[in-house]
């Protein structure tokens, strides 16, 4: 994968290419990289799935959330390195061919979503806690999101589709 | 934001990573969850030649009891530590602290062993290890060695570690009936933060998060508590012997207030448990 980087003076070094080997939605992929890609690098760049956002790079906002064998991640602050022999889901993932994940449902039914900038990784993480727990009180939705910035809904409606979507998924068994 | 340059090792077990680490010297970095290394690395803070991933070390993560002690894997996740059922029962002040590392993705990715060996006094574990009298056992090329929670921490980013020594489990011995109760208090302003002050406490014994350049115990709270006092006369000592950084979140004078407010709710809040 060919990456252009910001050219801060470093030497230019020779350290080896990696080969890794990982899935992503399900798709089984091989990628060389240099050790130092990020993982949302990857993602974004290597393998065009720009539905994972960064929003600070800082691994404050969340926005660039993905799950790593079903746990959620900030791909901002993991090498690509460490994605070797791991499954990696994403948003792009979430939806059917025919049809949106209940998340989605939730966030169009309950307008969780203003500017949609966070809404990806709001969604990833919501799946980290609906996959663990199938019935959640608001406040675990709350905390389970804690590590996710919104700077447009206050919250409140973001909760509501999380909510709507753990209903859905219920229901649907 | 893009590290700078380095090579990239992947150790599978703990003999691999001391074999690595003993070729690369100290140009070499252990890298566990990276929660605390990359954005160091990112920021080029840190520029390590070398990163030694552990990520594969799956033999360090664990939470199993022994005898008299609870023995807990260097790579063991906050989150897992926070889900741990024999934790929850035998250690709860354990679990609750790594319930209040960060937020889910780091406590998914972030390490109790990379925690400690980090060694910022703003972070949870390590005051919490202190309170608990817990030993840390470090794996060097001459073999393993034990070292005292109270002994470890030597200032913000040092350690009694040596370069070449790999943290591989953290013992706590079980508290005795009489030293059940706990509690810890952590006052931020974000679930997300760090604390400002922060205050674990497991039966009389108090430990600070964030009062000085190592987690501190509350000695002068503790001494009192042992002549009889109450928690609000034991709490007033609770600043004695710290200090406290002035930052943007809070003077020194303010930290010292947070810390016997908060020592008297842990107090309070241990004696109800
Ligand atoms: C947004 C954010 C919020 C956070 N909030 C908090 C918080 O509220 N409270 C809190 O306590 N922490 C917080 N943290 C820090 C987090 O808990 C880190 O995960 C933890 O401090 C470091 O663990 P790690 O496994 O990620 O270590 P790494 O980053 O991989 O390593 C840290 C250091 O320890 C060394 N190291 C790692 N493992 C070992 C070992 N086994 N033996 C020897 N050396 C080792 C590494 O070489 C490195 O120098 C936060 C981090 C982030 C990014
Ligand atoms: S871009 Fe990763 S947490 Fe903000
Ligand atoms: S909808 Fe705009 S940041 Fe959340």
């Amino acid at each position: 994968m060919t990456m252009v980087y910001e050219d801060h003076g470093d030497e230019i070094s020779d350290v080896p290419m990696r080969r890794i080997r990982f899935s992503v939605n399900g798709q089984k992929k091989i990628a060389e990289v240099e050790p130092r890609l990020l993982l949302a690098h990857l993602i974004r760049r290597g393998l065009g799935l720009t539905g994972t956002h960064m929003g600070c790079d800082t691994t404050n906002c969340g926005a660039c959330t993905v799950l790593v064998d079903g746990r959620p991640v900030k791909s901002c602050t993991m090498l690509a390195v460490q994605a070797d022999g791991r499954e990696i889901s994403t948003v792009e993932g979430l939806a059917t061919a025919s049809e949106l994940h209940p998340l989605q449902e939730g966030f169009k039914e309950e307008h969780g979503l203003q500017c949609g900038f966070c809404t990806p990784g709001m969604m990833m993480a919501a799946k980290a806690l609906l996959d663990e727990n199938p019935d959640p009180s608001e406040e675990d939705v709350r905390w389970a999101l804690s590590g996710n910035l919104c700077r447009c809904t206050g919250y409140q409606n973001i909760v509501k589709s999380v909510l709507w979507a753990a209903d859905k998924l219920r229901e649907e068994g | 934001m893009i590290p700078a340059p380095f090579s990239y090792r992947r150790a599978g077990s703990v003999a691999e990573a001391l074999d690595l680490c003993t070729e690369y010297g100290e140009d070499a970095k252990f890298l566990a969850g990276g929660h605390s290394l990359l954005p160091l690395m990112k920021l080029r803070l840190a520029m390590p030649e070398v990163l030694i991933d552990l990520g594969p070390v799956r033999e360090l993560s664990y939470v199993r009891e022994e005898d008299g002690h609870i023995a807990i894997g260097a790579l063991t996740r906050h989150h897992d530590l926070e889900h741990s059922e024999m934790l929850a029962r035998v250690l709860p002040l354990l679990a609750h602290a790594a319930g209040q590392v960060g937020d889910p993705q780091v406590r998914h990715r972030g390490t109790i062993g990379g925690s400690l060996a980090h060694s910022d006094p703003a972070s949870d574990l390590p005051a919490t290890v202190l309170a608990l009298d817990a030993t840390l056992v470090a794996r060097g090329p001459a073999g393993s060695r034990e070292i005292a929670a109270a002994d470890f921490f030597q200032g913000l980013f040092e350690t009694e570690l040596e370069p070449d020594e790999l943290l591989t489990e953290i013992r706590v011995p079980v508290p005795a009936a009489g030293a059940a109760g706990w509690s810890f208090q952590k006052f931020t302003k974000r679930a997300i933060d760090w604390a400002i002050v922060g205050v674990a406490v497991q039966g009389s014994a108090v430990a600070l998060v964030n009062m000085a350049g190592t987690p501190v115990r509350a000695a002068g709270v503790e001494a009192a508590l042992a002549g009889g006092a109450t928690p609000a006369e034991a709490a007033a000592h609770a600043a004695e012997g710290t200090s406290p950084a002035d930052d943007i979140n809070a003077s020194p004078a303010y930290r010292e207030h947070l810390a016997r407010v908060l020592v008297e709710r842990a107090l309070l809040e241990a004696q109800s448990v």
